[in-house]
């Protein structure tokens, strides 16, 4: 199945001479969740708003339901939703018009029973007729959502959707995208928070200074994650690791003293009782024991850091 | 040609107007009365009538045009500063919507606005004074012709402006003198020869001229003249418009 967005080496250079993309290349599947992860100033609302149309590219291709996005923009942004990091509202406009005004740009007929079941389904409905400045922040991050779901779009774009957002919001914020999810609406999110990555995401992508680091499966990432490292070192150093031990895959240190067991730690059997078993029947005196897990969090700021 | 989306903005500027009648509305016809009463009776006693019309209805016309031309350009401006200003905007760029779809909305508004406010000032200043309108189909031409351009160069200061000092710059500055020195409460025939010259480069006069003409059938300049520069002047603008939405000058990026 063709990719439902296809960005091909995109850049972008602002007035100013800064390189906001620098050739990002990226499929993203009908009905993945796709999380972005990267720094502030990475490149991820740029990439955000030259898909929407917001931003010009400097090059680079596009694509949305294999559509240009500059040449066909009516057909891909009816199919898009978005939205935005700043909670960019109207002051004096009620809720449910701002709703109903999203709907209509978009060039849909008028639908009441669908602002209300959207505004009921994000708890806004008693406040339909409240003017957007009464509200407050967490509410107005609401009706952005409810705005970008009025025209009822296929893929959807959440930029930060959970920052400065309290810990109940965001938990209700990762129903939502999953109840979208269940619809077939293709979702893709910027964040900050690595467990917000993991909690919702399908596919996870890491873009820093313009560049993409990084696009994997979570559940590959997690298994990665799942790796443990044990690393044990010995009181004396040895020259090679015994033949008797050669099964357990042990890398040995270049002091000849380390020896590092890499295992599954989320596995039946981790192997550990058999290999301490093992080293002491070779007669190898262990000095000291530590086990040690990689998190996404490693992973990312391992990447991050490579590319300063 | 996504009509529900003109059909939004349209509305939703109208909105707006509604929310702020007093001042979009009552304020313009308070002006305009005083206007008539202070021009009508300070200058009117003196000056009895210009070229056989009496002075209160002579008048009449260039008022019409002079909040015809605030409101079109307030409405039109202020109607793209302001999504441009909170950030909004952002979901009039990324709509599936084209430039003409945007000008329509935001200047039909705009336009709409000023005729109501126009004809109201129209039907004030029928009070004060008796109006005959000669032609009312060439009287109709100049006042939509107007509007229309006028709301499209509120819509593009609307664009070009910074902050709220670029907003106000033109209306404040630049239109109430252009009006006041267009014969809207003189003929220019009362003027020495040389600012005579200098008033023929002000296109208001030709505005206010083609526009009493329709009235009374005096005129300092040609009618045909008159709406030779209106539409030129509206072309402009549209010409300016697509070149804005073609470049994105300062809207995106």
């Amino acid at each position: 199945m063709a990719p439902i967005v296809r960005i091909e080496n995109l850049t972008k250079s602002y007035a100013s001479g800064f390189q906001a993309l620098k050739g990002v290349s990226l499929d993203i599947e009908e009905g993945e969740i796709l999380a972005l992860l990267g720094p502030n100033g990475a490149g991820k609302t740029t990439m955000i708003s030259i898909v929407c149309g917001i931003v010009t590219p400097t090059s680079g291709r596009v694509t949305v339901a294999g559509h240009d996005v500059v040449r066909d923009f009516r057909q891909t942004r009816e199919i898009i939703g978005l939205v935005p990091q700043e909670l960019t509202l109207d002051a004096f406009e009620t809720v449910f018009n701002t709703v109903s005004f999203s709907r209509g740009l978009h060039g849909k007929k008028p639908d009441p029973a669908l602002i209300e079941r959207i505004l009921r389904d994000l708890s806004l409905w008693d406040k339909k007729d409240s003017m957007l400045r009464q509200l407050s922040g967490g509410m107005r991050r609401r009706v952005l959502i409810a705005k970008a779901l009025s025209y009822e779009p296929r893929i959807l774009f959440l930029d930060e959707p959970t920052a400065g957002v309290d810990v109940s919001l965001r938990k209700e914020m990762w129903q939502l995208v999953e109840r979208l999810r269940a619809t077939g609406v293709t979702i893709i999110l910027t964040t900050h928070y690595i467990e917000e990555a993991e909690e919702i995401a399908d596919r996870i992508g890491v873009i820093d200074k313009g560049e993409i680091l990084l696009v994997e499966d979570k559940a590959a990432l997690m298994q990665k994650l799942g790796r443990k490292k044990l690393t044990v070192e010995l009181a004396e150093a040895i020259e090679a690791v015994p033949e008797a031990l050669a099964h357990y895959n042990l890398s040995l240190g270049a002091d000849g003293q380390t020896l590092v067991y890499d295992y599954d730690a989320s596995g039946e059997r981790t192997g550990i009782t058999g290999l301490l078993a093992a080293l002491a029947e070779q007669g190898l005196r262990l000095k000291d024991v530590a086990t040690e897990q990689s998190s996404l969090e490693d992973i990312f700021v391992e990447l991050v850091g490579e590319a300063k | 040609m996504n009509v529900e989306a003109i059909k939004s903005i349209y509305r939703f500027e109208m909105a707006r107007t509604r929310r702020t009648l007093l001042q979009s509305i009552v304020s313009p016809v308070v002006s305009t009365s005083l206007y008539f009463i202070v021009f009508g009776a300070a200058i009117g006693s003196r000056v009895q009538e210009v070229g056989g019309v009496p002075y209160g209805a002579f008048i009449a016309p260039g008022l019409i045009m002079l909040t015809l031309l605030n409101q079109c350009i307030g409405n039109g401006a202020f109607g793209i500063y302001f999504p441009k200003f909170t950030g909004t905007i952002y979901e009039i760029l990324s709509a599936p919507i084209s430039t003409v779809e945007i000008v329509i909305g935001y200047v039909g508004a705009a336009a709409t606005k000023g005729l109501i406010v126009g004809t109201i000032i129209l039907a004030t200043a029928s009070l004060f004074v008796d109006i005959t309108i000669a032609h009312p189909f060439i009287m109709l031409l100049f006042f939509v012709l107007t509007a229309v351009s006028f709301s499209l160069f509120g819509f593009m200061i609307g664009i070009w402006a910074r902050d709220f000092e670029q907003l106000n710059l033109i209306p404040m500055l630049v239109i109430p003198p252009l009006v006041f020195l267009g014969g809207s409460f003189y003929s220019i025939d009362m003027l020495p020869p040389f600012w005579q010259t200098v008033s023929h480069f002000n296109p208001v006069l030709y505005l206010v001229s083609g526009f009493r003409w329709s009235f009374f059938e005096i005129a300092d300049v040609n009618p045909a003249l008159s709406l030779a520069v209106v539409v030129g002047f509206l072309a402009a603008c549209l010409w300016v418009t697509a070149w804005i939405f073609r470049t994105g000058y300062k809207l995106k990026n």
